[in-house]
């Protein structure tokens, strides 16, 4: 009952959500939206830059390279310095070179794969100036990536897609610091922490228990952590604990941000491009793929622990090693699909002890290239390339050159489209080869037997996504995961925004032709159809090999313990 | 390429404030208007959102831990230093400072086939067994944040054996006292209704 009403109340939220927030977005990248223009005109002023210099594609990309590649740079050095830095009652020493690449590179990215646990490795002032810092603008870069690229649809024979800068501001001001700060406040006044006044002490008489708590700005970290698509928690356990997610409130509040902005996004797709119809059809293939999902994730984990039945406790209830009874077994499912959909990785319980086929169900939602509905931004421009091959297919079937929303699909978009495709299952199967083959590789994994694997094959595949969530037995607080992770982070997350900047800036150098009567329909269920079978063939394809040596064999593995 | 870079230092200067500002704002707002729950919910036992081991707890005359209602065996301390410990000692947290090794939030991570998963779960089926406790699934798996500070109506309702023949309050006061201290589902549906250990005991420590 309870769960059926969450799974409502969310369709009725979401929905609103995206025809609201979605126009509104549309509005703001348009620049018709100016409430905080006082604000917006003195940063242009300093940046020496303003809405009427536009920029092509080549100087959109390298602004936003430059500039990825100095906010990882501050964070790398502010947790390299935080020893002498103020904002650190419990005097955390600097954090060291190899993880230090690895969360800079995770957050910036977007990522937020974390291989330290929080409360006992950041300062107040990391957690705050490092990683909040990030998890503020790398959502922002991705929404300005998308729209970007969406421009080269809506415009014809230009060559520009707008400018970066700008683009940034808009974003940052107008979207994603008012919504997480009205959101920080809910989380808070559930009971999330939020305080800059250290550890707190005390002694229970009941039970002759001292404890010693970690607290910390938590709750505000923990608005944008969900909303921002990035995941990163302060504490090691991240929405697991009472203190970033306490009650079945901020649980539902959390599943409602991750998905908030990515749905949204293909509302502002439609209307940025004069069709509504079109940004529905990507929004139908996420939904559907996406409840699939959900469906059989949440079956998965409402049957019993294996470990539990073999240890004679019989009961009706779900799969309970890992999770937190305010939550219950269903909604942690759909929270934990909703998070590795998204490209977030935020985590309300031991993703590691899901069942084998629950595990399954996270691992490859983030294969299929986080696009059900994906993080914020990187979903939209990532289901665009899907969109062009399945346009591109489609037109191979009726024999004629494919368009999308009147734009040509030739050779050139089709070599890109299928570059963006492409880069990360290569990044990922060939990182998870190379750990497997050596020994730092293999000697991480917590678990035996193919639920070892799995944590290794979860351990790239998380990363090459941006997703940031873990099958947390790994040991990733190694060099060699560390180093191989940051670069993985780097190409999940480059290696797509440069092909979809420059996909938008060939596409807005076209002209639109006319619509007539052989024209491949693009916004009807044909279409949609078309889009889910790339998305689940590409991904299938490409790993069904190295699933069926994890979550498969472990599921068919009846009555054996590893 | 320079003029990039320039910006580039500019626009992450000026997020950077606008970071700083919005945690501070927060903080500012958190402190005066829910000023209990920024502070960590804490009460005179401790907070209500941390759960403690009840273990240890001493009852004269009978074995620790059984004349109070206990948490999940979260304790990340002895349990996941030495999970051949028997018995291991089940109970909420220390959540910083550690009884083990552990010293942060986390779950156990192991797999449902993992062969220290099932050898853990049998050595705690047993520890409930021998306290007259038939175990529900939540008493003998941990939590993912380690200090799960709940259980449900049945973990409670479990443990009655054990509580009253500790304590001498009849079984049907007990149902009374876990029926009066279960909160539902929040709103009626958001997530499964639980319990508070700690207002648990605390109500349970009025009774004697």
């Amino acid at each position: 009952m309870g769960f059926t009403w969450t799974i409502i109340t969310l369709v009725i939220a979401l929905g609103l959500t995206w025809r609201y927030l979605g126009s509104y977005m549309a509005a703001v990248f348009e620049g018709r939206v100016h409430f905080l223009g006082w604000a917006e005109r003195p940063v242009y002023r300093l940046l020496g830059t303003g809405p009427e210099q536009e920029q092509n594609w080549k100087r959109y990309a390298g602004s936003m390279v430059i500039f990825s590649a100095v906010a990882m740079g501050v964070t790398y050095l502010l947790i390299r310095i935080q020893g002498s830095l103020p904002l650190n009652p419990q005097h955390f020493g600097a954090v060291g070179q190899a993880l230090s690449f690895n969360t800079a590179s995770s957050f910036m990215t977007n990522t937020n794969w974390q291989n330290y646990g929080g409360e006992t490795t950041m300062s107040y002032f990391s957690q705050i100036g490092a990683l909040t810092f990030e998890q503020l603008l790398s959502p922002v870069i991705g929404i300005a990536v998308a729209i970007a690229m969406v421009r080269g649809f809506s415009r014809r024979n230009s060559p520009t897609i707008g400018n970066f800068w700008v683009d940034m501001t808009r974003g940052l001001f107008y979207i994603v610091i008012p919504i997480a700060f009205v959101a920080g406040i809910i989380f808070v006044g559930q009971g999330a922490v939020q305080t800059l006044a250290g550890t707190a002490s005390f002694h229970d008489s009941l039970n002759g228990v001292t404890q010693t708590i970690a607290r910390g700005p938590i709750g505000f970290m923990e608005a944008i952590k969900q909303l921002g698509n990035n995941g990163g928690g302060f504490l090691n356990a991240n929405s697991a604990t009472t203190f970033e997610n306490p009650t079945g409130l901020t649980n539902w509040l959390s599943i409602y941000l991750l998905l908030a902005i990515p749905f949204a996004l293909t509302y502002t797709f439609g209307k940025m491009v004069g069709s509504i119809r079109h940004g529905a059809a990507l929004l139908a293939a996420m939904v559907l793929i996406f409840s699939v999902w959900v469906g059989y994730t949440t079956i998965a984990e409402h049957q019993q622990n294996p470990a539990v039945a073999a240890a004679g406790v019989h009961s009706n209830v779900g799969n309970t090693e890992g999770k937190e009874v305010r939550f219950g077994d269903t909604t942690t499912a759909l929270f934990g699909v909703a998070s590795t959909n998204t490209s977030t990785g935020s985590a309300d319980a031991s993703y590691d002890s899901f069942t084998p086929i629950g595990g399954m169900g996270l691992l490859t939602g983030m294969m299929l290239g986080e696009v059900t509905p994906g993080g914020a931004g990187s979903g939209l421009y990532t289901i665009l390339i899907y969109a062009i091959i399945a346009v591109f297919i489609g037109g191979l079937m009726i024999g004629r050159t494919p368009e999308y929303l009147g734009k040509k699909i030739q050779a050139k978009e089709v070599k890109l489209a299928g570059l963006g495709a492409l880069v990360m299952p290569i990044a990922v199967l060939l990182l998870t080869a190379i750990a497997v083959s050596i020994h730092a590789g293999r000697v991480a994994p917590l678990n035996g037997g193919p639920h070892g694997f799995t944590e290794i094959l979860y351990g790239f595949t998380s990363p090459g996504n941006n997703n940031g969530s873990a099958f947390g037995g790994l040991t990733g607080n190694a060099t060699f995961y560390n180093v191989t992770q940051g670069i993985a982070f780097l190409i999940g997350r480059v290696g797509i925004m440069i092909p979809a900047l420059a996909l938008g800036g060939a596409l807005a150098a076209k002209n639109v032709v006319p619509e007539s009567l052989g024209t491949f329909r693009t916004d009807n269920g044909m279409f949609v159809g078309l889009t889910i079978g790339v998305i689940v063939i590409i991904g299938g394809l490409t790993f069904f090999p190295a699933v069926s040596l994890g979550p498969i064999v472990e599921q068919l593995s009846h009555g054996k313990f590893f | 390429m320079l003029v990039h870079i320039r910006r580039s230092i500019i626009l992450a200067l000026i997020t950077l404030i606008l970071t700083f500002a919005y945690a501070y704002a927060g903080t500012g707002l958190s402190q005066v208007a829910f000023n209990n729950q920024a502070n960590g919910s804490l009460t005179a036992n401790g907070s209500t959102l941390i759960g403690q081991n009840w273990s240890a707890t001493k009852c004269p005359g009978h074995p620790d831990g059984s004349c109070v209602f206990q948490g999940r065996p979260d304790d990340l301390g002895p349990y996941a230093a030495n999970p051949k410990s028997t018995p291991p000692v089940p109970g909420g947290d220390n959540p910083l400072v550690a009884n083990g090794n552990s010293g942060q939030s986390g779950a156990s991570n192991l797999g449902p086939r993992s062969k220290v998963l099932l050898s853990n779960t049998q050595a705690l089926v047993s520890y409930w067994h021998a306290r007259g406790v038939n175990p529900t699934p939540d008493l003998v798996t941990t939590s993912g944040s380690g200090y799960d500070p709940n259980i449900t109506a049945a973990d409670a309702l479990a443990q009655i054996p054990m509580v009253s023949r500790a304590t001498g309050i009849a079984p049907s006061a007990l149902r009374a006292l876990i029926s009066r201290e279960n909160n539902g589902a929040q709103l009626g549906f958001l997530g499964s209704s639980y319990i508070n250990v700690l207002q648990l005991n605390e109500a349970l420590a009025k009774l004697h």
